[in-house]
């Protein structure tokens, strides 16, 4: 038999022994008066009472309460600076039956990890956060907090905090509560035994909320710091409700679950979703595979608009169907979304080496501008396709064979400008040999869905290889040197 | 079957095949085809994509999702990746696996969105505080995007450490045929995770250790991790460099033009051979002191003012004269450009 009653019991949700602590094992680290150690009993508590704590997760902060996984026993993570809110968001993603606390303090959580917070509370994670409020940094010794009141004397503020140099203290709870998502949120103080009796209550209704599936919650408790606030322990918790909630009124600033309607995502098969299928063949297969290809490298370049970049693909695409090496490498960035774009098109019998074109054996110019930049680029022996009647005047190049094809024009006449890309590739295959006009098709229709657009596609091609033809025909006319008339 | 596939998007493709389900994020040219398609495709796979407030927040998610015994990961490029520095050293320190995507742009400050390969120190040597590493993989194509994508969330889980994938805006920009091929993803069993289960409920994340001789101990078992890596992991490429008299040294977009600049140089006569690292931490020193036995020269070629050159330089350790060739802001030298930097360095020797 004991010789003595037990009043309180501790909680089962804390260790009998702090066996994580270097020493005092029986007792916390929290000093004398401390709010920590009333917050660490009612969350004890409350996991016990909701018979959760085999499920629940601690996040632990940086500040006094860094270790608050000393104590408590159940899955315990420490976090960096005020990112407890977003490694609670992923802790309890990954697990969503699991009770996750995101446990932090004035400076974690309003100052150093605003963004966090305010970010997990507006995506309405279904997390519990208790806020411990002391207006003051503890751990550091005594600096400024960003609750700390006007006018109170911290190391950093010698003269009391200035609104003018140091800002307002910070109100964590008006400001979520002017989010639509959270669910609970709620002040209190430990400043005497009423008062900690509703704390008691705040802390186990946000756990029980987030069983529920309810939402975020979070309870800010105003708490006192005796050592550093240099108050004896009852005259702290006094101030805390004297002073400190005069800053920060009490009560419930929101009580409601979060209306969203869910909008799921249709699930697919893994497979389906990466494309897989198909047969796999060999380097010697693709190489037997391949015919009526030739090697090129191109450069395609145009307004941002003109279907440029796209072009190139289809290039790479067929290329490849066509058992060909190919390579893809687009100009990107700003210039994709207006003035200029190019991108560079390998095709090859071999492996790629440099994927970038510094001389193009064909430029496609999709407008002067880039026949201006590039065209001087192109090797001795290549060829220009110039989206255009004629050369401008004061151009020539010298050893490469120059194409002139009015593209946008023939597919304004077609009856979609966007079509001029698929112009300049039916003249470009013909004009190369590079690659089958028939996987040109295929390649149009598999990524062309629109029966009216295909259909333009299809006749693009056609325009584009016979206005090539007479382009020819006209070259050996007039000479191997500029435009055929 | 093939399909044509920006490298951007191989990561994220084999990220799901290596059983990746959750990836958390922040947008940034030129990495954010990754989240965009991790937010199409992950979703659809039962998976989990938050598109995070900041990078900051985004690696923390990371932390929290590893922690949780995930396989995770997340992308980004320069200034996002010095967003990230904090969250890594903390990963590294809890020693939780992740894999992290830097697909490196100009620096410094806000620099720009074209190719450079400047995050390599901060990538290899630690950005963030501490005495810890990451694992380095250095892709070179579209296929390698995803084959090291893969190896990544392997060795991440083999070494509980982050891994990264150090790729350059050119190899994540553009489009190469892949072949993936259906594979089960093999997870190691994660015994310390903190799931919120009763089976893990005693378990403890954490990378404070308070007391001196604790802390010590903690870095030493770091560190011993680290030297087995080295041991270990390297994995690098030679290319025409058994007879080679000037070995070129680069990786990632760059290692493909020094391939180009090998022929053209060979083709002029001048002997020349490529060695590539593929892990560019642990960097494969030992490997390249035997492919530079018998050369005259190295020629290192990056896009950075010169960051690998001084793990080539600690590998050789004066042997040879080790010449460096660098452009940076976006711009890439030609093959031909390299040649002739070759030709000038070994006429320079005779």
């Amino acid at each position: 038999m004991n010789d003595y009653t037990v009043v309180h019991e501790k909680a089962p949700a804390f260790f009998d022994r702090f066996a994580r602590k270097d020493e005092n094992q029986h007792q916390t680290h929290y000093c004398p008066g401390c709010g920590h150690g009333v917050v660490h009993k009612m969350i004890a508590d409350a996991l016990t009472e909701l018979g959760v704590q085999q499920r629940t997760i601690l996040v632990s902060p940086v500040g006094c309460s860094v270790f608050a996984y000393y104590y408590f026993d159940t899955g315990n993570v420490q976090a960096a600076h005020g990112r407890a809110p977003a490694v609670a968001t992923a802790l309890k993603r990954s697990n969503p039956e699991s009770i996750v606390i995101s446990y932090q303090g004035d400076g974690d959580l309003a100052a150093i990890g605003t963004a966090e917070i305010v970010h997990a509370a507006n995506r309405g994670e279904n997390i519990t956060v208790f806020f411990v409020n002391n207006s003051i940094y503890g751990m550091t010794g005594g600096q400024m907090a960003p609750t700390t009141l006007l006018g109170q004397i911290s190391t950093t503020t010698p003269w009391g905090r200035r609104p003018n140099n140091d800002g307002m203290p910070i109100k964590m709870c008006e400001m979520l509560s002017a989010l639509e998502a959270p669910a609970y949120i709620e002040r209190v103080a430990l400043s005497d035994a009423k008062h900690i009796l509703q704390a008691r209550k705040a802390v186990k209704k946000a756990l029980e909320l987030q069983t529920q599936h309810a939402g975020f919650s979070m309870v800010e408790i105003l708490s006192p710091c005796p050592t550093i606030l240099k108050m004896e322990p009852t005259v702290a918790r006094h101030w805390v409700g004297e002073v400190l909630a005069k800053q920060f009124p009490l009560g419930v600033y929101r009580d409601h679950r979060a209306e969203f309607v869910p909008v799921d995502v249709p699930q697919k098969p893994l497979a389906e979703l990466l494309g897989l299928g198909g047969e796999k063949l060999s380097d010697a297969e693709r190489q037997s595979r391949r015919k009526n290809t030739q090697a090129r490298t191109i450069k395609v370049a145009g307004f941002g608009g003109q279907g440029v970049l796209l072009l190139g693909q289809l290039l790479a695409e067929m290329g490849m169907r066509e058992h060909m090496e190919v390579s893809w490498l687009p100009s990107y960035g700003p210039e994709m979304r207006s003035g200029s774009a190019h991108c560079h098109v390998t095709l090859a019998h071999e492996r790629i080496g440099a994927p970038v074109i510094t001389r193009p054996e064909v430029l496609i110019a999709m407008n002067e501008p880039s026949l201006r930049k590039f065209g001087p680029m192109v090797q001795v022996g290549g060829m220009i396709l110039y989206n255009g009647r004629e050369l401008p005047e004061d151009l020539q190049f010298e050893g490469t064979t120059v194409h002139c094809i009015p593209a946008s024009q023939i597919a304004d006449e077609i009856g979609a400008a966007k079509v001029a890309n698929v112009v300049m590739l039916g003249a470009m295959l013909e004009a190369t040999n590079c690659l089958p006009l028939a996987t040109a098709r295929t390649v149009l229709a598999d990524m062309v869905k629109n029966p009216k657009l295909s259909e333009m596609n299809d006749r693009a091609l056609d325009v584009g290889r016979e206005y090539l033809d007479q382009d020819v025909l006209a070259l050996a006319v007039a000479g191997p040197d500029g435009c055929g008339e | 079957m093939r399909q044509l596939c920006k490298g951007n998007v191989a990561v994220v493709k084999a990220a799901l095949m290596a059983g990746c389900r959750s990836f958390y994020g922040y947008p940034i040219t030129p990495a954010s085809e990754i989240a965009e398609y991790a937010a199409l495709l992950i979703p659809q796979a039962g998976g989990t994509f938050v598109q995070a407030e900041s990078e900051v927040s985004a690696i923390n998610m990371v932390y929290g999702a590893s922690c949780a015994g995930q396989r995770v990961m997340t992308a980004s490029s320069g200034p996002g990746i010095s967003l990230m520095q904090e969250g890594i050293s903390y990963l590294a320190g809890a020693e939780l696996p992740c894999v992290i995507a830097d697909i490196m742009r100009g620096g410094p400050g806000l620099g720009n969105i074209s190719p450079e390969q400047s995050d390599y120190f901060c990538m290899t040597k630690g950005g963030g505080h501490g005495c810890y590493r990451n694992i380095v993989l250095a892709p070179s194509s579209v296929q390698e995007m995803a084959a090291l994508t893969m190896l990544a969330f392997e060795l991440a889980d083999k070494y509980r450490n982050p891994a990264v994938l150090l790729a350059d805006g050119y190899v994540g920009q553009m489009m190469e045929p892949l072949e993936l091929e259906m594979t089960e993803a093999i997870q190691p069993a994660k015994p310390w995770a903190v799931r919120g289960t009763p089976e893990t409920h005693g378990n403890l994340v954490s990378s404070i250790y308070l007391t001196n001789d604790l802390m010590e101990e903690h870095v030493r078992k770091l560190e011993a991790k680290y030297l087995e890596c080295e041991r270990s992991e390297c994995r690098w490429e030679t290319y025409r460099a058994e007879d080679a008299e000037v070995l070129v040294i680069g990786y990632g977009i760059v290692s493909r033009i020094l391939r180009t600049a090998v022929d053209v140089a060979r083709a002029h006569g001048l002997k020349a051979g490529l060695f590539r690292p593929i892990t560019l931490w642990p960097f494969p020193s030992q490997a390249l002191r035997q492919a530079a036995e018998k050369v005259e020269k190295v020629l290192v070629v990056e896009l950075s003012t010169g960051q690998m050159v001084e793990d080539v330089r600690l590998a050789l350790n004066g042997r040879i004269p080790v010449e460096f060739y660098s452009r940076v802001g976006g711009n890439v030298p030609s093959a031909e450009k390299i040649h002739s930097e070759l030709m000038a360095h070994m006429e320079a020797l005779v």
